[in-house]
């Protein structure tokens, strides 16, 4: 855990409880559920929209509007440097600002597996109070289901975000032209590396830490500074970098060309999948986005990106082009080409 | 990354391209024997870069391709008893038998994990003691080390409730089948570099003295794929046939001495069947007498029907180099490797899959053969 991070977690101790495991009755929304939310569930994310306890909150919302929602099943629940629950603030955060909009609130679903420790839990909700401080969003409504063993793993959350769409912004799969360039912010498969490392069965030693962070502050910065010059934005998380551009270049009907030798990765991360026989370009990301921009300002918006912390990495790796339509064909190191599909289902490692 | 990225140097690869180029003058039929390097041929997109001369013929050396149809179905069988842990490669588990893939029963409720060491299934089953724990040894030489060693720990630790399903086969009886088959064109061979890794290249030289044929043992990376071409090229050119080692950084000629004395403690040689192949002698490893309470075989009873392969499926052609790919009727209409009618469309290391991905950007990039 970084310094920033454990400081964190010190700074909100758990608090005292009767109870050191979540059973059944914690869902039930009776006295144990109400006995749950008092223990400190409510101080944490307190705002005048939560303090309410109604059954819904009261927004007034005005103009153009993004909304999206995510589920989050990941295990191991705990990883390198982060939790499941950052995890649940930063993807929709992300996926809100990868529509141009600036994220707001969001709303935050449980469901809890009997079993799981109190103290897991509270380092759960401790990582959703500092990720959504970080994203500057308020967590306005919520509900929490405890499961019986066995059917969950641990914990599953749902998280769903309402953002203002950036007065500058216009990101549309049509406004993608012949010419663009395809720009991502920072090094690929980190995350997905990161979980791979301590997945049961598959451990290995590494200090590879998950990327996990919100893109909301990155995203509106570039709206403020290039507008409508920015096309498209994409986070590639489930599928990675190829499955997002092979859907871009499906959708747009355009052909898409990338060069392997422009793709940032991080040494320990390209050896381990080498070594797991891995290909990073399908590898999971969470904190991480592609840009698709109007060519005459991608050195500008290039620049800019690097400039800012968790994009030091970025880097233009292809470009939109006129040939081969829906498809994405990538230029290996040696000069070679081949094409980019998707993945029938789930990356699977070869035998040797 | 050491020893990787020298490997993959686009000058280097230049060159040898212009020398293959320069040495070709007609057009040989070359077979890269092992799945990892019609893997790493495919992408890195080196097949459009070779001349026209050089046609690379995709070989049986793709363990998920060649495992027999019944021996999946038993593998399955198995997975699906309530007492049972299967655990098995990753990229075994979306081949389709007879009715279903690994991957639609562990979705059905079967309890399979994927895991990269068989060592790791030993300690599943100390875990595990009221579970019987299988391991699916699939492969070539490569993980047959691996496998005698769990099986060694298992026998050893007492670990009565670990066992394997073994599937092994072995990469010279299989070139020697291809080569065998009258309907066969190659002119040299490029061999495994990591089968040869575990079980040096002894082996190799009378079939070079028995086909007349070259061989090269050759390394996966680009520069590795291309100097191998280079060097058999360089042979057929000047009539010559002898056994050479590319792969010199990695193999020694009498190979791991430890890991093969682990495969000789554990396993023996037997015939066994291929898939899309038939039974090719002397071309299996079984578990010895002494180890036969790890045997899943003998372990459990299997009663598998005999399964008929989909009669529209070549995949016996294309795995000898008959056949290319996209020359099946049923290539990209109702074979895919979404809905796969045989093995070779499973795997990325099968020749049809590969040739799939390549078909599609050959469609607009450059003709193909």
């Amino acid at each position: 855990m970084n310094d920033a991070k454990l400081k964190m977690q010190l700074s909100c101790p758990m608090p005292k409880l009767d109870f050191d495991i979540i059973t059944l009755g914690h869902g039930s929304g009776g006295l144990l559920t109400n006995r749950l939310l008092d223990s400190g569930v409510f101080e944490l994310f307190k705002n005048e929209y939560l303090d309410k306890r109604h059954d819904g909150a009261f927004l007034n919302l005005k103009g153009p509007t993004a909304f999206t929602t995510d589920s989050f099943v990941i295990s191991p629940i705990f990883f390198p440097d982060s939790n499941i629950g950052e995890l649940a603030v930063n993807g929709t955060v992300n996926d809100l600002a990868m529509c141009g909009a600036i994220p707001e609130y969001l709303s935050l679903s449980f469901i809890i597996e009997e079993g799981l420790s109190m103290e897991e839990f509270w380092r759960i909700l401790v990582a959703i109070k500092f990720a959504s401080e970080r994203a500057g969003v308020l967590i306005v409504t919520g509900d929490t289901k405890v499961v019986e063993r066995g059917k969950g793993d641990k914990i599953f959350i749902n998280t769903t975000g309402i953002g203002k769409i950036h007065p500058k912004a216009n990101i549309d799969i049509s406004r993608v032209k012949i010419g663009d360039k395809i720009i991502v912010s920072d090094n690929l498969a980190t995350h997905g590396i990161a979980i791979m490392s301590v997945r049961e069965g598959l451990e290995f030693e590494t200090d590879i830490l998950s990327d996990t962070r919100n893109l909301n502050h990155h995203v509106s910065t570039l709206l403020d500074k290039f507008g409508n010059q920015i096309h498209l934005l994409k986070d590639p998380t489930r599928g990675g970098v190829a499955t997002v551009l092979t859907e871009i270049a499906r959708d747009s009907k355009l052909g898409i060309n990338i060069f392997q030798a422009e793709i940032p990765i991080e040494e320990q991360v390209a050896g381990a999948c080498e070594l797991l026989g891995l290909d990073p370009l399908y590898v999971a990301n969470e904190g991480i986005f592609i840009s698709i921009v109007n060519s005459d300002i991608s050195e500008d918006y290039l620049l800019k990106l690097k400039s800012l912390e968790g994009s030091y990495n970025a880097s233009i790796i292809g470009e939109i082009v006129k040939d081969h339509n829906g498809q994405v064909v990538l230029t290996s190191e040696i000069g070679g080409k081949r094409v980019v599909n998707m993945l029938v289902g789930e990356q699977l490692p070869r035998i040797c | 990354m050491k020893f990787l990225t020298e490997y993959r140097d686009a000058d280097l690869v230049k060159l040898l391209l212009d020398k293959i180029e320069k040495t070709v003058t007609q057009p040989w039929a070359i077979m890269e024997v092992c799945g990892g390097q019609t893997h790493s041929l495919v992408k890195n997109g080196l097949l459009n870069l070779l001349p026209e001369n050089v046609q690379m013929i995709h070989g049986p050396g793709c363990p998920v391709c060649v495992t027999p149809l019944n021996l999946i179905d038993k593998a399955i069988h198995l997975a699906q008893k309530s007492n049972v842990i299967l655990c098995s490669f990753g990229d075994m588990l979306r081949v389709p038998g007879s009715k279903k893939s690994l991957l639609q029963v562990k979705a059905e409720g079967a309890d399979i994990r994927i895991l990269y060491s068989p060592l790791e299934a030993v300690e599943l089953a100390i875990k595990n003691p009221d579970k019987e724990v299988i391991f699916f040894a699939v492969g070539f030489e490569t993980t047959a080390p691996a496998n005698a060693l769990s099986v060694l720990l298992a026998y050893e630790k007492e670990v009565n409730n670990f066992s394997i399903l073994t599937s092994h086969v072995l990469v010279p009886p299989a070139m020697e089948a291809v080569m065998n088959d009258p309907d066969s064109n190659i002119k040299a061979f490029l061999a495994a570099g990591h089968v040869c890794t575990i079980m040096g290249i002894e082996e190799y030289y009378p079939l070079v003295e028995k086909h007349k044929i070259p061989i090269v043992v050759t390394g996966f990376e680009p520069v590795d794929l291309l100097q191998g071409i280079l060097m058999c090229i360089q042979q057929l050119e000047k009539g010559e046939y002898r056994l050479e080692n590319q792969y010199s950084r990695v193999v020694k000629s009498e190979g791991n001495l430890r890991a093969k004395n682990a495969i000789e403690k554990v396993f023996k040689i037997e015939d066994r069947e291929w898939r899309g192949i038939g039974n090719i002698q002397q071309s299996g490893f079984e578990l010895r007498d002494k180890y036969h309470a790890h045997d899943a075989n003998l372990k459990f009873d299997i009663k598998i029907d005999k399964v008929i392969e989909c009669k529209d499926c070549i995949a016996g052609l294309i795995l000898k180099g008959i056949k290319k790919p996209h020359q099946c009727s049923q290539f990209g209409s109702n074979c895919t490797p979404e809905k796969p009618l045989g093995a070779p469309m499973v795997s990325s290391e099968g020749a049809c899959a590969a040739y799939y991905h390549f078909h599609q950007a050959n469609n607009q990039l450059t003709s193909i053969s």
